[in-house]
């Protein structure tokens, strides 16, 4: 048990150090990177708690598909550092009210339990096959509330492609369906020709 | 002092477990290297490496020692810490997926139960180390390398997961051992899932090629275009553990191939002569197999072009998979899957 609670420190130390990096790094490319490191270290975290489908699921959705589009995006621009840092203090009261906003609910939330019952109830009741027990739960009991949340999803995908899908004239396409149709008859015209003779083919190149 | 050995026991009991996982796997990958000069140069008519030791035996050790020698140059422009990062996030995961590999009914380091999601997620971490090699070299060859990989990865990984799915709906659970229990049978190698799952099997395996940025979906290296991709800046032991990562997650890929569409260690018909081998050679045996395809598509054919990578991905094994999926959940269903042929598998 002293193990864990070790475990439990050091995870939450490099949580807490990666999280705080992340929004002062001066470089956009290592803040995506330490949001990363703060991803898999709350995975850890949540190992701890035995919810090891979440753990693994954030690890694969955010670590593996997000932040790599994420990276990709922000190690392509170009960005300027003393412009964004310009309205530092106009945004600051509206920051510090969001933040107050977040810690208000946080401990509305965390009032009931606390945060070291809330890890040994989840420890205590996590059944020996998370997988199944959230399926079970999903499938059933939340089942509307599931189907809901992949119809939101659904509506977002259908809108970012249409908001991004936008045809310019000046480049060029390929359709494949039609490379794939052309058959040799369309493309190549065998001509017979007679035999020449030497004679014959040099006067009529002359 | 004795609870203080009792603590440190299973401990040294893991780490000689993991040592016992590490150390083959890295033979394996040596020896993997001289395999694919070999086959490609008899495939193309050629002797391969045939100088060092007998037959060229020696000539991983050879590169090995070469390899070690060579000083780690880092470019002036990089970025110093995630220039030297970068090999280090690329091995790691390579590595790490194998705690959850079985390699018989009882050999397996963690029996985790969403070993599957498991190896998933760590596989997927394996884009990080390319994308961070190419971003800090500071040059466009690499970063272009970086780019490259990072789309194609993002990519394939979906068509990959698909592929699985199948798997798991096959066999109802994510544990690699129970997967691979669930295959076996009286049909023997007829009941494996690389039948009924004949078009995911197909899939997963190109998108496995693509995942480890292998011939013909190798751009991320292109050089003819972009000299050699992200590792374009790299040296001595920094380029030595790229290598060691591509390699390792071919052997992985393969393995996983074998586990999950191959049977594992089953051996092909469960009667007398082949009960009598070992399951862990059956494992070698398959796992050499599939390694032997990704020789074979090294040396047969002409590297893709990016955008039809790209629409391979996304409009073909997508939608393949989707409608796979699709069939096998029909089959499941009562009525189907009692059907006279479809009794074997469903």
């Amino acid at each position: 048990m002293a193990f864990q609670s070790v475990l439990f420190y050091l995870f939450a130390t490099v949580l807490v150090v990666a999280a705080a990096r992340v929004v002062t790094a001066r470089n956009p490319v290592h803040a995506a990177l330490f949001l990363v490191l703060a991803f898999v270290t709350s995975a850890a975290l949540w190992l701890l708690l035995r919810a090891e489908f979440l753990a693994i699921t954030l690890v694969l959705v955010y670590v593996g598909a997000v932040m790599v589009l994420f990276l990709f995006v922000v190690m392509m621009l170009d960005i300027n550092i003393d412009q964004m840092r310009e309205g530092f203090w106009r945004y600051l009261p509206v920051g510090l009210l969001v933040a107050a906003v977040m810690v208000v609910e946080m401990w509305l939330v965390l009032r009931h339990h606390g945060l070291a019952s809330a890890a040994t109830h989840a420890g205590f009741t996590a059944p020996a096959s998370n997988t199944k027990a959230l399926g079970m739960l999903l499938y059933t009991q939340y089942a509307y509330a599931f189907e809901l949340a992949a119809v939101i999803l659904l509506v977002a995908i259908v809108a970012a492609i249409a908001l991004t899908q936008r045809r310019r004239r000046d480049s060029k396409y390929q359709d494949p369906a039609a490379q794939v149709r052309v058959r040799r008859q369309d493309r190549v015209r065998l001509v017979s020709m007679p035999a020449q003779k030497r004679e014959e083919a040099q006067s009529v190149k002359v | 002092m004795s609870a203080y050995l009792e603590q440190l026991l299973p401990t040294l009991l893991i780490i000689g477990k993991i040592v016992l996982i590490i150390v083959p796997l890295l033979l394996s990958v040596a020896y993997l290297t001289l395999a694919e000069r070999k086959v490609i140069g008899y495939m193309q008519v050629r002797m391969g490496p045939n100088r060092v030791g007998f037959r060229g035996l020696l000539q991983p050790i050879a590169d090995v020692v070469k390899l070690f020698m060579k000083e780690i140059i880092v470019p002036t422009g990089a970025n110093k810490i995630v220039f030297i990062l970068a090999p280090i996030i690329t091995l790691a995961p390579a590595f790490v997926a194998w705690a959850v590999i079985p390699f018989g009914p009882e050999i397996v380091l963690a029996d985790v139960d969403a070993g599957l999601l498991f190896i998933m997620a760590v596989a997927s971490m394996g884009v990080y180390g390319v994308v961070m090699a190419g971003w800090a070299s500071n040059s466009k060859y690499a970063f272009l390398g970086g780019l490259r990989c990072a789309a194609q990865i993002v990519s394939y990984e979906i068509a990959m997961g698909f592929a699985l799915i199948g798997v798991l709906m096959m066999s109802g659970s994510l544990n690699l051992v129970t997967i691979v229990q669930t295959q076996a049978g009286p049909g023997g190698f007829l009941q494996w899932n690389w039948l009924p799952l004949l078009p995911l099997f197909v899939i997963y395996f190109i998108s496995g090629v693509a995942e480890t940025n292998r011939a013909p979906f190798d751009v991320a290296e292109g050089e003819s275009e972009i000299v050699a991709g992200f590792h374009v800046e790299y040296s001595g032991v920094t380029f030595a553990m790229f290598f060691l990562a591509e390699y390792a997650n071919m052997i992985l890929i393969s393995t996983l191939a074998a586990i999950m569409f191959l049977g594992g260690w089953l051996p092909p018909l469960p009667v007398a002569p082949f009960t009598w081998v070992p399951g862990f050679l059956w494992l070698a045996a398959k796992v050499a197999f599939v390694l032997l395809l990704f020789l074979w598509l090294r040396a047969t054919f002409p590297r893709y072009r990016y955008d039809q990578i790209m629409r391979l991905g996304w409009k073909v094994f997508i939608p393949i998979t989707i409608v796979w999926l699709f069939v096998v959940g029909v089959a499941m269903q009562e009525p189907i899957r009692s059907w006279p042929v479809l009794r074997i598998w469903f």
